[in-house]
């Protein structure tokens, strides 16, 4: 077990170093930051000076060896914009991205997976054609008309919810967390239901077509033929033979979660990294902008190993053991 | 009184095109302690009567008419929850495939004690002791070290005794047992066979063991029931209807087994194809592959009569006009 993480990790280092070349390869075109440092008048020699103080005059293999460099120390650079270290900036941040994925995906899964077994087992009640009706508009709605709407229904016409920002939050060293005062739990509600909502309605029609597959299954027959309640067995025989699946994209989904909250997070002005993302492209912030990929990256190399130990407690099969 | 009483049993499929009859007109009866084996080609309705009898049919076949009666209650009529208790508890059932029966995240003895529980009041510790004893008795060696082991660590053979066991564990009076041998080698299939002809008879357990393979009914039942197109064509004890078959489809099933007293040059075989069950001749199913076929069968059904100490579905037995 130990030297299979051992070696997931390894594996994981070309990965790192590949999303890192990327990220700062594109990054040279996403737009001049001496506009953003400069304003719009500045001569060639205050240009030129700025460049050099940057160390934006190297060949760019020259500054993404810098670049990775000064990584290995934890050393992410200075915003462009902001004026201040991006580990700095991007540790403030995480907190509340992290506080709004993890919401979104225990509601995605409290919600979705229940749904999926429901409409999975009875496929043709009236109760499953409307889900399956109401997970397609899911499914296809952009996540900012979805937050869009909410807010025009929540927060504006009923006026229940606040429409933007993450409340009152209380401090813990490092951490940040909304979760322990009431306008900090009801501002997450939200922005959670708009991000949790894709993730959901896939989850939902994930779990429903395995569940359909497994229901098929001789095993599960032979378990009706053995008299099992059928709460016996569609939770202790059916639902755990589709976990497997369920959770590779569970946690792929909760990386995405993470990942691209840009959206949900612009819309409902929530003071995550995705917003401070979305402020960094408008700036051509590149410093803030590869130590956000590099941090995502992690956290999807993460999640897989996670899933794949997951995979293990799950499936016998996996763990080996001869006959 | 017979333990399982099936009659004038009919099952239906309906679809766009009209509703297929599956199983037509089905009556016989099993013993307390008889293995009764079920033999007929592929889609003539064995696994079927016996998905009927334990109320899993897949839909949208129902039975459409007739009756089951076991141990002198009516059983075709029960709802869901009340035929779900006598599932396992009552009549149990073995699957072809051991393969695929089992479930692969679950320890054998964890199915095992789940399925005990589910119909009889034990104490997790007595039900881990009968798991093991369950596991002895079907042939697992080191049943007590292995009870906690996966399926997959199991070989097939191994695993159809696994089967075995979790159908008898909560000692059912009737088994079905669906081509419990067909997927296995023919050296594990005797074995096989003589684990639940001893089990049957240690537990006074009756069988109804539906097979194509008329080898394994010689060997093993007491009575068997010939199905064709959905009909029941001949049932009998085992050895008249093996060496006097009475009707002629019983008797081509009974000339196409190889035999190595009678070497023939030629195994004989029976022309055409079952028919379809949207397409089921007029009169007896039978007539358009029948040597012996006169015009009454063109026309009239033959019902079950008597021929000796055997039933057959023929009008040639009639007055023993054979």
């Amino acid at each position: 077990m130990f030297a299979f993480i051992l070696a997931r990790l390894l594996q994981a280092i070309p990965v790192l170093l590949v999303v890192a070349f990327i990220s700062f390869a594109m990054f040279q075109f996403v737009g001049d930051p001496l506009v953003a440092l400069l304003g719009q008048n500045f001569t060639a020699e205050e240009a030129d000076r700025m460049r050099h103080t940057l160390g934006l005059d190297q060949p760019f293999l020259v500054q993404y060896v810098h670049f990775l460099g000064r990584v290995l120390q934890g050393d992410f650079g200075i915003s462009y914009r902001l004026a201040r270290p991006v580990g700095e900036l991007l540790a403030e941040r995480l907190p509340a991205t992290v506080e709004l994925s993890l919401t979104a995906a225990v509601l995605a899964l409290l919600v979705g997976v229940p749904l999926g077994v429901l409409t999975g087992i009875k496929r043709n009640a009236v109760i499953s054609r409307a889900m399956m009706v109401f997970s397609l508009i899911g499914v296809s709605l952009p996540t900012f008309l979805i937050g869009i709407l909410l807010i025009l229904f929540f927060a504006v016409q009923l006026g229940v919810l606040p429409s933007y920002g993450r409340g009152d939050i209380v401090h813990f060293s490092h951490w940040t967390t909304g979760f322990l005062t009431s306008s900090g739990r009801q501002a997450v509600i939200l922005p959670a239901i708009t991000l949790g909502m894709f993730q959901m309605t896939l989850i939902l029609r994930l779990v429903r077509s395995e569940m359909l597959e497994v229901m098929r299954s001789d095993f599960i027959k032979f378990a009706r033929a053995r008299g099992l309640t059928s709460r016996a067995i569609n939770f202790n025989h059916a639902l755990s033979n589709t976990l497997v699946p369920v959770f590779t994209i569970v946690g792929l989904q909760l990386g995405m979660l993470i990942a691209f909250s840009i959206v949900t997070e612009t819309v409902f002005q929530w003071p995550g990294m995705g917003l401070l993302l979305v402020q960094s492209i408008g700036n051509a912030d590149i410093p803030v902008m590869s130590a956000y990929l590099l941090l995502i990256a992690v956290v999807f190399v993460t999640i897989n190993l996670v899933v794949d130990l997951l995979y293990f407690a799950v499936d016998p099969r996996l763990r080996g053991g001869g006959k | 009184m017979a333990l399982l009483e099936v009659s004038q049993l009919c099952v239906e499929f309906p679809t766009r095109r009209g509703t297929l009859r599956a199983l037509d007109n089905i009556s016989f009866g099993i013993e307390p302690g008889e293995i009764l084996g079920v033999v007929g080609e592929s889609g003539a309705g064995k696994s079927l009567t016996g998905s009927a009898i334990i109320g899993l049919l897949e839909p949208p076949g129902r039975v459409a008419s007739g009756q089951i009666i076991f141990d002198g209650k009516r059983i075709d009529n029960l709802d869901q929850e009340a035929m779900r208790a006598i599932r396992g508890r009552h009549i149990g059932a073995i699957f072809q495939d051991p393969l695929t029966t089992l479930d692969p995240l679950m320890s054998v003895g964890k199915q095992l004690i789940e399925t005990m529980q589910t119909h009889l009041k034990l104490s997790d510790r007595d039900a881990k002791a009968r798991a093991i004893q369950w596991l002895e008795e079907v042939g697992i060696p080191a049943a007590s070290e292995r009870v906690f082991a996966y399926p997959h660590q199991f070989s097939g053979g191994m695993r159809q005794r696994v089967v075995i066991a979790l159908a008898l564990c909560a000692e059912p009076r009737l088994v079905i047992a669906d081509e419990p041998t067909t997927a296995l080698d023919v050296s594990i299939q005797a074995q096989i066979i003589t684990l639940m002809r001893r089990l049957a008879a240690d537990h006074g357990t009756s069988i109804m063991l539906v097979t194509h393979d008329m080898g394994v009914i010689a060997e093993t039942c007491d009575r068997v029931a010939v199905m064709y197109a959905g009909r029941i064509v001949e049932i009998g004890p085992v050895e008249n209807v093996v060496r006097s078959p009475q009707h002629p489809y019983t008797e081509g099933l009974m000339g196409s087994i190889p035999s190595l007293e009678a070497r023939v040059a030629r195994l004989r075989q029976i022309d055409g194809a079952m028919p379809r069950l949207n397409a089921i001749p007029q009169g007896c199913a039978f007539n358009p592959r029948c040597t012996k076929v006169m015009d009454r069968c063109r026309e009239e059904r033959p019902d079950l009569l008597p021929a000796g100490t055997t039933e057959a579905a023929c009008f040639l037995v009639q007055g023993g006009a054979r």
